[in-house]
């Protein structure tokens, strides 16, 4: 078991029963991937306890773990001392713990009164008791500092106030935990500060917080102690007193990397730019985005989730809209749309292969002719034997397994969707690759094929723009990776001179070694 | 690693079985009430039968093959019927001032363009199709009503019957335009470009998209064909009856159609069917309705048997969405 250091200020535990929890030996798997493994954490009643670390430690599974909304494969939950089994946010709720959700869960047409009572109404035989309702309403809501009217319906709030609504909403059902996920992910500044205060204010009435955000400067200002995830593993439970941004972002990346990246093979420094980017802009997602990438070049764009990155892929494609050029071999794309981006050499290995990548009910050689069935058509008629002989060709170039061409792709491992979905580029070579989290939910061995398809497509002399949530496969593959953080490239760097820690500190905004914000 | 078109799956799990069963049900099911109908029914392995069955089935026919590529493309027309009836009263109505063939040529093109108003409404108001198309259908009801003042028009031209009577080598005119939409339509989806793009602005839309397809086009050209077949299959009636009277069309040929469809296997979700299909479903339901005439089954239990088999066909295809 990990040491607990307890907000332990006397008054605060004299406000109200507070709620301490303790997780013990927590397991989740998502299909194939473990996202939480063997965590043991006890949270100190009325505290703030943050749980950090990166995209995918596990440090919202394991939020969503305490609130029910997620149950766990395996562990024990204890709530002060007494064993207990949630077998959904009801159950939790009775315990009085609280999930606020990274999307909130309101329901945007109902007012903001209604919300808050939504499923435990005041009142006899059915009928609401609104009177009551008010009554309690405006006590809950003056604590809080909410100040819209309670018959406004929630879609005309602003995202900050919706947030303040979900807050009263664990404070109607009595909550005395509440776990915040992400919660100042939408909001300005302003809204942000203004959410942390009320934060301290539920610790002051004894309710216990936890705390789960990637902006360390805030875990910093507000919890009373952190614990840090990595990989789904429990890192350190510590007091934030004695900790800095530099010393969490130290233990979020932990021990070393697990994969071995193929060896870079740097483009000639005479290389020919393929693909060239001015001051795309596309708000509020992104702002003026310049880069180049010159052929057989790995450019890597690194940042939080939510910086930008897929939107700014998806510009330079054209599947959005965007101000600014996109020019390939020095000619500019004219007309922003898919069609046009395919027809001069983009290729586009979007985020979800299940949503927009694949269609996953129809054949696999249906799914990689797709976008290029003029190659291998005659008057619109497909050719059938030479379509078979092409898919055939670049699924085995990509090394993927498939049992038939015929069998539907929802049919195949995540492994050989993913190549299925890059073979799907390669029946007409591209110039550019596009691939946005191009190794997402896929075991370690696909994984490394993947890495070693990036650098053979890259050796062949396409240019490769990598988006990826895990830093260390930025790290690892890419000749050069810019930094992006709330929509704007924030560092350059040298892919040799990158390293976790510089990538990290600029995405997160401290001042880091490249050209900083 | 062998990689071939007929490659067996290996072992297959309870989803699969589902899925077989989906894919081949209306095949296995069509071959059992072929073999008991003939069995049990003394003139139902006839050519006068088969001929019989075709000529009820072809003209609502024509509107199943239309409907199935727009469920293909994930979208629905409640208004083909509406637009049958529309277009044998707009060819009534012109008849006795153009003459024959322009009046019904002209009713065709006032469903082709109901067909395109409906896919720009869908597409451009991104209304859903079903509320687009049952709106529409209010509104062409509401055309027809107008036109005709509620009462029923009447053509005693005979030479207007022709394409509605006449017969090539001893089949009537309306059944070879079935099997011609049938062929061209079935052509289109298994072997071109254009029906790769139908099976993925279906299956995916944002996959589809992103390859580079115009989806939206897709979408209204669908309609469009829908409304244009609807047409056609209006045309045929008029021409076969004579007479032309307002009405929604739902009983004659819209619900058939959707039946047929359904029961042959194409999807209500999109991205999986084929016109195959949708000719099989067709014989199903009139070998059933033949059958049952044959051996004097009462009526009201062929509809209760339909139904329970339209809804089984869309049971069957729920759960294998569920088990992929």
């Amino acid at each position: 078991m990990t040491d607990v250091i307890a907000g332990g200020d006397p008054d605060r535990a004299a406000a109200g029963s507070s709620i301490g929890i303790e997780l013990r030996g927590i397991v989740k798997r998502y299909g194939g991937a473990q996202a939480l493994d063997d965590v043991s954490v006890a949270v100190a009643a009325g505290e703030i306890h943050a749980l950090v670390g990166e995209n995918g430690a596990g440090k919202s599974t394991l939020g969503k773990i305490v609130a029910g909304a997620v149950l766990a494969d395996g562990g024990e939950v204890r709530v002060n001392g007494r064993p207990v089994t949630f077998r959904g946010p009801r159950d939790a709720i009775r315990e009085g713990i609280a999930l606020i959700h990274q999307e909130l869960a309101l329901v945007p047409a109902l007012s903001v009164i209604d919300n808050v009572f939504l499923g435990v109404e005041q009142g006899k035989n059915g009928i609401i008791d609104r009177a009551a309702q008010l009554e309690r309403f405006n006590e809950l809501a003056a604590r809080i500092g909410f100040a819209q009217p309670p018959s406004a319906p929630v879609e005309t709030l602003r995202v900050a106030e919706q947030q303040k609504v979900e807050i009263l909403r664990a404070l109607v059902r009595n909550a005395r935990l509440i776990v915040m996920d992400e919660p100042t992910a939408t909001l300005t500044r302003i809204e942000a500060d203004r959410l942390l205060q009320i934060t301290r204010d539920l610790r002051k009435d004894g309710v216990t917080v936890i705390y789960v955000s990637h902006v360390l400067a805030d875990v910093l200002a507000l919890c009373d102690t952190v614990t840090v995830l990595k990989d789904g593993r429990h890192v350190k439970t510590v007091a934030a007193k004695g900790e800095t941004i530099d010393s969490l972002v130290t233990a979020m990346l932990g021990r070393a990397m697990d994969l071995v990246f193929p060896a870079r093979q740097p483009p000639p420094p005479d290389a020919p730019v393929v693909l060239s980017v001015r001051g795309l802009t596309r708000l509020p997602a992104f702002s003026d985005i310049s880069f180049d990438i010159r052929t057989g070049e790995i450019v890597g764009l690194a940042g939080l989730v939510g910086s930008g990155r897929t939107e700014i892929a998806r510009a330079v494609f054209g599947a959005d809209s965007a101000a600014g050029t996109v020019e390939i071999e020095g000619t500019p794309v004219q007309g922003r749309d898919p069609r046009t981006g395919i027809r001069r050499g983009l290729a586009m290995l979007p985020e979800s292969r299940k949503d927009q990548g694949l269609v996953m009910m129809r054949p696999v050689r249906e799914n990689v002719s797709l976008a290029h069935l003029k190659e291998i058509s005659w008057h619109g008629i497909v050719n059938g034997a030479q379509e078979r002989a092409r898919v055939t060709e670049v699924l085995d170039s990509v090394d993927a397994r498939v049992p038939s061409v015929a069998m539907p792709v929802s049919g195949l491992s995540g492994g050989n969707q993913q190549k299925t979905a890059i073979a799907k580029w390669l029946v007409k070579t591209p110039k550019v690759l596009l691939a946005d989290e191009p190794t997402r939910g896929i075991d370690v061995g696909a994984k490394r094929a993947i890495y070693e398809l990036i650098h053979r497509l890259a050796a062949q002399g396409l240019g490769v723009l990598l988006i990826s949530s895990e830093i260390e496969e930025v790290l690892g593959l890419a000749h050069r990776v810019l930094v992006l953080r709330n929509g704007r490239i924030v560092a350059e760097l040298p892919g040799e001179r990158a390293n976790e820690k510089i990538v990290m500190r600029a995405a997160f905004g401290e001042t880091g070694d490249g050209k900083a914000a | 690693m062998s990689r071939t078109e007929t490659a067996p799956r290996p072992g297959l799990s309870v989803g699969g079985v589902v899925e077989v069963l989906r894919n081949y049900a209306i095949v296995v099911s069509f071959v059992v009430l072929l073999v008991i109908l003939s069995a049990t029914a003394d003139h139902f392995l006839t050519w006068i039968n088969f001929l019989n069955t075709l000529e009820s089935g072809s003209i609502y026919g024509i509107v199943a093959i239309a409907f199935t590529i727009l469920l293909i493309v994930a979208e629905f027309d409640l208004c083909s019927g509406a637009i049958y009836v529309l277009t044998g009263i707009v060819a009534a109505k012109l008849q006795p001032e153009l003459g024959n063939a322009p009046a019904l040529a002209l009713g065709v093109v006032a469903g082709l363009l109901i067909g395109i108003f409906n896919g720009l409404a869908v597409t451009y108001l991104r209304v859903n199709s079903f509320i687009a198309t049952l709106a529409s259908s209010l509104m062409v009801v509401g055309l027809g009503t107008e036109i005709t003042n509620g009462f029923q028009l009447y053509i005693a031209e005979p030479s207007f019957g022709v394409l509605g009577n006449g017969k090539f080598l001893g089949i009537d005119y309306f059944i070879w335009i079935f099997v011609a939409f049938a062929l061209i339509c079935g052509f289109i989806l298994s072997r071109t470009k254009l029906g790769r793009w139908l099976f993925a602005a279906g299956g995916n839309p944002e996959a589809a998209r992103l390859s580079g397809i115009n989806v939206r086009a897709l979408r209204i050209g669908a309609f469009a064909f829908s409304g244009f077949a609807a047409g056609v299959a209006g045309a045929v009636l008029i021409s076969r009856t004579g007479t032309a009277i307002a009405g929604d069309g739902l009983a004659d040929v819209l619900f058939p159609a959707i039946a047929a469809v359904v029961v042959g296997g194409t999807s209500i979700q999109g991205g999986r069917g084929a016109i195959w299909r949708t000719v099989l479903g067709i014989f199903f339901l009139e070998f059933i309705r033949n059958g049952f005439n044959l051996l004097e089954v009462n009526p009201y239990y062929q509809a209760i048997i339909q139904g329970a088999i339209i809804l089984t066909a869309v049971a069957a295809d729920a759960l294998s969405r569920r088990s992929t």
